[in-house]
């Protein structure tokens, strides 16, 4: 079915944003042209089979750990009341805003042999070095725990939301029906939300993929850590940039594979009843299970390393709190509002022109624009630079060449060099939160708008954008604090002398000094966490 | 948060976004007068080096610090018309690539020969180490007898079997020191090294090297290796974490009875698409002051490499040592090389 034919301006507009976000990406592929210094087969014979298994492996812990958590505690939030659980559903989102690689500074600065952990338990006991056994965080299962822990968020708000839109009348016609809670679950409401949980996993792999900061801090082996040493410990840009083709590949195969198994269903809502009517009440030790089960991410994912920070901030601190300071956050601030306006209106284009157009060239290329996020930051700010450098110097050359001016370089180190690569980056949140959203909203609703005479842009402006804005705050939130959390991109993109909180995590951290680092790293959290408490007001006040 | 409903509101926004991004570029082309940096180095004493220049010249200086690699791909990408006018890395491996990749334009300064021993900068004048950081053995007092220490090669003794720590490969230290070792011993020499080090060792790579000083004070090894700068930081402005931690450890210096200790440097070049090379000259020859070194040695704890200036206050406590005299432009371009022998031999 097909409200549009398939090349309407809309549709070349999403075509052509695509095309300028999939440049990046694309020059990648280009390296698969050329031959590079003989670093593949090095590394094949070194370090590649160990680099896919810690990947692979990364990836099975991360996504089994963030759909454990995410559903679990999504559905017991919804469908259950007890003590405790409406703060509980603010509090289950805090670690969205707990960059990865600061709870990993945090969690090995605490468990360190060195660290306060131990050493009291040393202390305690009168142990040396063989007299213990104490877990290693610097593991694998280190690794995928503290990534879980910060990116499970994703996963819980897309499946809560698919929750409380699911109509109540599906869930009390199963109840009267004679099904129980846990029967209407697993037979109802999981099915219904699974292109919204799969999003989640899909965005928590993405950014396990994408991660370098904690499984080198770390010292763990994955694709994305060979990439780099390919890059820049041996200086092969050629083989680096086949390597992350090579990402890019296998995360398209994955995208696609999930967009099979999910085929051609499409659930509409029918209902505009906003609770599961009848949340069951819980008490006793049932209360009490529930209460521990969620709050045990909040815990072990904000509550303790923002403990760990602060005790960190109050030995130490960074020497620079004050103005120098206020300024670092006003620009991670200016900086976060300005990318989640750019890309949630492009991810909202794009996710409208899927839907309306319908069209494969328009889905494919759509698809292709937001593998962004599964490619590291710095690999994704190289391919920015790249062709904004060649038109700013092809620009100055026609102006030199033409009028005698020289315009020197026009985009290549300015705010809208590190937009686009945000833009880059995260447009797959935005795109996928909306899809997300739309997925709810029946075609039947657009089509009787139409036979009542809507006209195609009043459909959008009248019934889409009130009954998508739940999914675009949410997409606005986790774009705003992506883009506070973003450091490679951020670092080598930036204009001069612009500094942000991440930046300066960065700089204390690569001096080695993390309990300086701590300031604005619990700066960043705390912004980070703003417009978390402001989308809980905002959702409530809508239910 | 806002979404546009309207296209009207989503023009004005447009708009006004625009108005935004402008407005750097303006401020931008207003700063072309200053000295624009490109900076590795991410200490914040190098503050005052970079305001004491600006007191004395007038000249403004913008900066962008981030890791090495990262800002070689950026003047990469800006070629010709890049704002870069100085580079200043904290390896010679970076600097060396940031030349080969002709980023670098040599510069005819007697002032900067004749004030840098040969061995620390290029021999063709396209980078000038200004200071030296030392690559040392840190060990625990009561775990080690300095006498059975003597040189980067015995560390691979089975003696200390199970005792020793080390960053990652990953890291440019270890490229050097590894890059230094290929200078002197061969690839098969060094490749021998390599593996019977990572048979010595307590626990995989990790951390950096204040970690490794942390760990050897701790007693989860015995012995590891450093920066030196890193044992000065300690010393001048111990984290609450460090109480404690220097008492426990001595520094030695290798490789003191054949080729020295190895050093590498920070280091900075000309730019070659600099369109303010008379204030980049100026720079490069600012750090070679009397009040820059002295920077660098109080502010940082490295060694200054003007002959005659005193070494940091912090560390001068461990003693003079000979330094490793090989040009770092040859363990330089040894970096890569070294970091192939290190995976073959496992070291993470």
């Amino acid at each position: 079915m097909r409200l549009r034919n398939d090349l309407s301006p809309l549709t070349i507009a999403a075509l052509a944003m695509a095309a300028i976000v999939g440049f990046p990406l694309l020059s990648l592929a280009l390296s698969l042209t050329q031959t590079g210094a003989g670093s593949i087969q090095h590394l094949v014979s070194t370090l590649m089979l160990e680099a896919v298994f810690n990947t692979l492996g990364l990836m099975l812990c991360v996504g089994a750990g963030c759909a454990l958590i995410g559903v679990s505690t999504a559905w017991l939030v919804t469908a259950f009341q007890f003590r405790g659980s409406k703060s509980l559903e603010w509090l289950l989102l805090l670690p969205l805003a707990m960059p990865a690689y600061i709870i990993g500074y945090a969690y090995t600065d605490a468990l360190a042999f060195a660290g306060p952990v131990q050493s009291s338990l040393r202390a305690m006991f009168g142990w040396s070095r063989a007299d213990y056994w104490f877990p290693d965080i610097h593991s694998l299962w280190g690794v995928s725990l503290m990534l879980t822990l910060v990116l499970y968020p994703y996963v819980y708000m897309l499946a809560r939301a698919a929750f409380v839109e699911q109509s109540a009348c599906i869930m009390d016609a199963s109840r009267t029906l004679g099904g129980n809670m846990r029967e209407s679950f697993r037979r109802i409401a999981l099915p219904l939300a699974r292109p919204a949980i799969a999003a989640g996993i899909a965005l928590a792999l993405m950014e396990a993929l994408a991660d370098l900061g904690t499984v080198q801090y770390f010292g763990i082996t994955t694709f994305t850590t060979v990439i780099y040493r390919t890059w820049f410990g041996m200086g092969d840009r050629i083989a680096a940039a086949q390597l992350a083709t090579a990402l890019l590949c296998f995360v398209l195969l994955l995208v696609a594979l999930e967009q099979s198994t999910r085929g051609s269903r499409r659930f509409g809502r029918t209902s505009k009843r906003e609770r599961i009517i009848g949340a069951k009440r819980l008490t006793g030790w049932r209360a009490f299970g529930a209460a521990a089960t969620c709050a045990i991410p909040v815990v072990l994912g904000f509550a303790i390393p923002v403990a760990i920070l602060s005790r960190l901030h109050l030995s130490g601190g960074d020497p620079f709190f004050g103005a120098r300071f206020l300024q670092y956050a006003g620009n991670s601030f200016l900086l976060a509002m300005l990318a989640t306006l750019v890309i949630v209106s492009a991810g909202a284009l794009l996710a409208y022109v899927l839907r309306v157009s319908r069209s494969r060239i328009g889905s494919a290329a759509v698809r292709f624009a937001t593998l962004g996020y599964a490619i590291p930051g710095t690999v994704v700010a190289v391919g920015v630079l790249i062709p904004l450098g060649i038109f700013d110097n092809a620009l100055d050359g026609f102006m030199r060449g033409t009028f005698g001016i020289s315009t020197g370089l026009v985009l290549s180190g300015t705010l809208v060099a590190l937009i686009f690569a945000y833009l880059v980056r995260f447009l797959a949140i935005a795109t996928g939160g909306v899809e997300a959203g739309y997925a709810r909203i029946g075609m039947n609703v657009d089509f009787a708008a139409r036979t009542l005479g809507s006209t195609q842009g009043a459909v959008a402006h009248r019934i889409h954008v009130p009954m998508l804005r739940r999914s675009l705050l949410t997409a606005g939130l986790v774009v705003f604090v992506d883009v506070m959390k973003e450091l490679p991109a951020t670092l080598i993109v930036r204009p001069f002398n612009f500094d942000t909180l991440a930046v300066r995590v960065y700089q204390l951290a690569s001096d080695e000094r993390l309990a300086q680092s701590s300031t604005a790293a619990l700066t960043i959290v705390a912004i980070g966490m703003l417009p978390v408490l402001l989308l809980t007001r905002a959702t409530r006040r809508q239910g | 948060m806002t979404t546009f409903t309207t296209r009207r509101q989503l023009l004005a926004a447009s708009a006004g976004f625009g108005a935004l991004l402008a407005a750097p570029a303006i401020v931008r082309a207003q700063a072309d007068k200053a000295l624009n940096l490109y900076s590795s180095r991410h200490y914040d004493t190098d503050e005052a080096l970079y305001t004491n220049f600006t007191q004395s010249t007038g000249i403004k200086i913008n900066r962008i610090e981030a890791a090495p690699d990262a800002l070689i791909e950026r003047m990469r990408a800006e070629g010709a018309n890049s704002p870069a006018d100085v580079f200043i890395s904290v390896d010679a491996g970076r600097i060396e690539r940031a030349r080969e990749l002709g980023l670098l334009a040599p510069v005819n300064s007697e002032a900067l020969v004749s004030r840098i021993p040969a061995h620390l900068r290029d021999p063709d004048g396209h980078w000038f180490g200004f200071s030296t950081r030392a690559r040392v053995i840190v060990y625990n007092k009561e775990k080690v007898n300095p006498a059975d220490l003597s040189s980067y090669e015995d560390l691979v003794n089975p003696r200390w079997k199970g005792r020793f720590l080390t960053r990652s490969s990953t890291n440019i230290y270890s490229q050097s020191l590894t890059g230094s070792i290929l200078a002197a011993r061969g690839e098969a020499g060094t490749e021998a090294w390599a593996k019977a080090l990572v048979a010595n060792f307590v626990r995989p790579p990790r951390g950096g090297d204040t970690d490794q000083i942390r760990a050897v004070a701790a007693g989860e090894g015995d012995l590891g290796f450093s920066n030196t700068y890193y044992v000065g930081n300690i010393i001048r402005k111990p984290a609450a974490a460090d109480q404690g931690v220097i008492e426990k450890i001595g520094v030695f210096f290798p490789n003191q009875a054949d080729r020295g200790t190895h050093v590498n440097i920070s280091g900075g070049g000309l730019c070659a698409s600099s369109k303010n090379k008379e204030a980049a000259g100026r720079f490069l020859e600012y750090l070679l002051s009397e009040p820059a070194q002295k920077f660098f040695a109080e502010g940082n704890d490295e060694y200054p490499v003007v002959a005659g200036l005193a070494p940091p206050t912090s560390i001068a406590r461990f003693g003079t040592f000979k330094a490793d005299q090989l040009n770092a432009r040859v363990f330089a371009r040894n970096n890569a090389q070294a970091l192939q022998i290190m995976d073959r031999a496992g070291w993470k």
